[in-house]
């Protein structure tokens, strides 16, 4: 059955691994994926540990609904704790890993130590082995996958790999599998580096067996209508995730320059249209490719149609690689934008990071902050895209002093550089955030000021809070599966009730991080797609596991407050602009100067915004300062934590 | 006639799950390995393309078997392994020009496409058409539709350059 995937754990540092089932018990309150790791992560590592260090546990995973017929259930999870945040780290990725890691006969793995030189972990119908990857070393993301599979003489081994980047320890390193699937934030690619761990190849054919293929097989195919008959989501298969581009630059809603403007001018050439465009002319009509099992098919393929790389094949760009290549640094150019994503796809590190941090330094630059004897003559401007590519090098490969520096993450780079640069930094715990601006959006606000891995749209963003929904519609989505009716607001600019929006949506996301589905096919950009209540029908259908819609969000309730104590017990309090729920000054103090009529102007209310989070904490069971209550933890099962009971 | 399966591979966006579908509906599990259709992939170069059993009128893998437990099924048209007859020794596997025959790891038969009793889950499943189940005389229809399509394309294309010059 689906629930007999095993967890091994593996010591790098004396070639030891550990095979053991994971029982139901852990399954019942934790599901797996990210919550499972959450609670192998809090019972693993100890207080304050180093995140490049070998004492640091490294979680590999699929989501309980991995490979089944759960529609796009690919998605592949990655926890340790973080090297940029020295918070919580988690990644997810989709793909194809994570189903081939469970025919493999696995669902978690739990790496420590470090291997005395880089090593990669082939896992093969139960069986785990650690091989010399000395031959792998520098190689780029995909040369290593096919060197792998060329090796291992089997053109169906997938890889979990890590770039150049990773191996350089760059502190926002990502993990990829195939062209451009990307565990991207905090840092992960970083972790596998320290371990000196290349890659983890996994090839199976052991079965996972469904509990009723019939129901499965019907369910899944009304669980795709709906998902496609969703028109986000068949903008989303056309134009791919570029496509929100469009309408957010327009409104506003665009960080330009860093953080000077919420909108990218006269950016006709990186609009979706254009960029598809570019993906017709160099790849044909049909150019759109899906992660595992998915019919929403958001990857676009290209070519680089010109410049140095002309003629590199790569997918994508991602909306994320617009704004880091595109808008913040304020790169016009789809040629440019297109081979950032290319770069960071090779070299392995999360482009969300890397534009944030070159755009900073950029800022730093035009202020005189960073000089060009900091930047070694490099023209370090905004719009200068050559500066961009060069910067993208030079932190991934270390190379000068402002490459290593940046490499390190901006607060430490902040340290380093002095003078007021933190100001400009903008960041939530430590991690930057991306391309977009929530001075228009408190909703959105409050969810990257609290997201559990710091300033991200993937935590708890409720994007859906931008369609101005009647209030019914929001109270049918927000009042499930658990009932609220404290006030909901369809406007955008508005505080009421924006903290149990962003409460609904990090347990939703929680809930499909565990399954091992994408949040495409959920509560995410559409409000008609499908949540809770059908992952307890697909849950039963595929694994036998009977869980109510409530059953489920209690478990993503524990775990995104497990996720809470794992930060509070690494140093997060409320108010700390390095480690706290809060945002940098600029959001408070710096109005919006572009953009629609209702965004012109706009900045985060500070009284407004602490009562939010006031209200986020009394929702969520948690004290005054974000910690949770002795009852909570009661209520959520976690008042004997660590309880080791894997 | 019977009805056939279409590839369209250029439609294929290499999700694999006509491969889940397939191996869920005939054995109740996913995997793979066990799936009548592959999507074989290029990586670097976007390509996928979909193979199963094109069920050969002059069939190689029926011709072959040595204790004829290979037939075409006259109902559906398509070509039939007698799993009581065979013994399991794979000449078809090698003969299949195709690669459709498959040999399964874990019940120990050769495996092929047997269009799911008339309801293919691959075309069920499969949003993009990139795989269809059409009348066998259609098949080339449609093609000779695109081409055609694509030839007078060019034609006008042809016409403008030539304005141009």
């Amino acid at each position: 059955m689906a629930l007999n995937r095993k967890i091994a754990y593996i010591d790098l540092s004396t070639g030891t691994i550990e095979t053991r089932p994971i029982p139901l018990e852990a399954r019942k309150k934790f599901l797996g994926g990210r919550g499972l790791d959450a609670y192998l992560l809090f019972n693993h590592t100890q207080k304050g540990v180093d995140p490049v260090g070998p004492e640091n546990a490294l979680m590999v995973s699929a989501g309980i609904l991995g490979g089944t017929l759960a529609s796009a259930s690919s998605r592949t999870h990655i926890m340790a704790k973080s090297p940029l945040t020295e918070l919580l780290g988690s990644a997810n990725m989709g793909g194809f890993f994570a189903p081939e890691l469970r025919w493999a006969g696995f669902d978690h793995l739990v790496i420590k130590g470090k291997a005395e030189k880089p090593v990669y972990l082939w896992i093969h119908n139960g069986n785990i082995e650690i091989r010399d990857a000395s031959h792998l070393w520098g190689k780029t993301v995909t040369e290593t996958q096919w060197a792998i599979r060329k090796e291992l003489n089997d053109e169906d081994v997938k890889c979990a790999v890590i770039g150049p980047a990773g191996e350089n320890l760059v502190r926002f390193a990502n993990v990829m599998t195939g062209i451009k699937d990307s565990a991207g934030r905090t840092g992960m690619g970083c972790v596998f580096g320290s371990k000196n761990l290349k890659a983890i190849a996994a090839r199976g054919t052991m079965d996972i067996k469904i509990s009723y293929p019939k129901d499965a097989l019907d369910y899944n195919k009304r669980f795709i209508t709906q998902i496609v008959s969703a028109k986000v989501n068949q903008t989303q298969g056309t134009l791919g995730t570029p496509f929100i581009w469009g309408a957010t630059n327009s409104w506003g809603g665009i960080r330009t320059r860093n953080f000077q403007y919420n909108q990218c001018e006269y950016a006709d050439d990186i609009e979706p249209e254009r960029i598809d465009e570019i993906a017709t002319e160099t790849m044909g009509p049909y150019h759109m490719a899906g992660c595992f099992g998915c019919q929403v098919h958001c990857r676009a393929q290209y070519k680089i149609p010109s410049g140095p790389y002309a003629g590199r094949y790569d997918e994508g760009p991602e909306y994320t690689s617009q704004g880091a290549f595109g808008g913040e640094p304020d790169c016009k150019n789809a040629v440019t934008v297109l081979t950032g994503n290319h770069l960071v796809d090779q070299w392995g590190v999360d482009n969300l990071e890397i534009g944030s941090i070159i755009s900073w330094a950029m800022e730093l630059y035009e202020l005189g902050i960073l000089t060009s004897k900091d930047t070694d003559g490099l023209d370090l401007r905004f719009g200068n895209d050559e500066a961009l590519l060069e910067m993208i090098r030079r932190i991934c490969f270390r190379d000068g002093w402002l490459g290593d520096t940046l490499a390190d993450g901006g607060i430490r780079a902040s340290d380093k550089i002095g003078k007021n640069s933190f100001d400009y930094l903008i960041q939530v715990k430590g991690m930057n955030n991306l391309h977009s601006d929530e001075r228009a959006t408190p909703a959105l606000a409050l969810g990257i000021a609290t997201g559990s891995r710091g300033s991200d749209h993937l935590r708890s963003r409720p994007a859906i809070d931008l369609y101005h929904l009647p209030e019914e519609v929001l109270r049918k989505v927000y009042g499930n599966p658990v009932a609220y009716d404290g006030p909901l607001s369809s406007e955008h600019t508005s505080y009421e009730g924006k903290s149990w929006q962003v409460l609904w949506q990090e347990l939703c996301y929680m809930g499909v991080d565990c399954l091992g589905i994408c949040k495409y096919h959920t509560t995410f950009l559409g409000a008609t797609l499908p949540n809770f209540e059908d992952w307890s029908r697909v849950l039963y259908y595929n694994t036998g596991l009977e869980m109510s819609p409530r059953d489920i969000w209690d478990i993503a309730d524990r775990c995104y407050t497990l996720e809470r104590l794992f930060n509070l017990r690494e140093g997060l309090t409320r108010d700390d602009l390095r480690k706290g729920d809060t945002l940098n000054h600029r959001y408070f103090d710096e109005p919006c100067l572009r953009g629609a009529p209702d965004v012109v102007g706009a900045t985060i209310d500070r009284e407004k915004f602490t009562k939010m989070i006031d209200e986020y904490y009394k929702h969520h069971g948690w004290d005054e300062n974000g910690v949770p209550t002795p009852e909570t933890l009661k209520r959520l099962g976690l008042d004997k934590e660590p309880s080791h009971l894997l | 006639m019977g009805k056939v399966l279409m590839v369209n591979y250029e439609k294929c966006t290499g999700c694999r799950l006509c491969e889940l579908v397939c191996s869920v509906f005939h054995q109740g599990v996913s995997n793979p390995s066990r799936s009548r259709i592959k999507v074989v992939k290029w990586e670097t170069e976007g390509l996928y393309i979909p193979m199963t059993c094109q069920q050969c009128q002059d069939a190689p893998c029926m011709n072959v078997c040595p204790v004829k437990a290979i037939s075409r099924d006259e109902t559906l048209d398509y070509v039939k392994v007698d799993q009581d007859i065979c013994i399991g020794c794979r000449a078809c596997v090698s003969a299949c020009p195709f690669g459709a025959m498959s040999f399964d790891v874990v019940d120990r038969q050769v495996i092929k496409c047997d269009l799911c009793d008339g309801d293919p889950q691959c075309v069920r499943f499969c949003e993009v058409k990139a795989i269809e189940y059409v009348d066998a005389d259609q098949m080339s229809g449609l093609k000779k539709r695109d081409a055609a399509y694509r030839l007078s394309v060019a034609e006008k294309e042809a016409a403008v350059l030539l304005q141009q010059m």
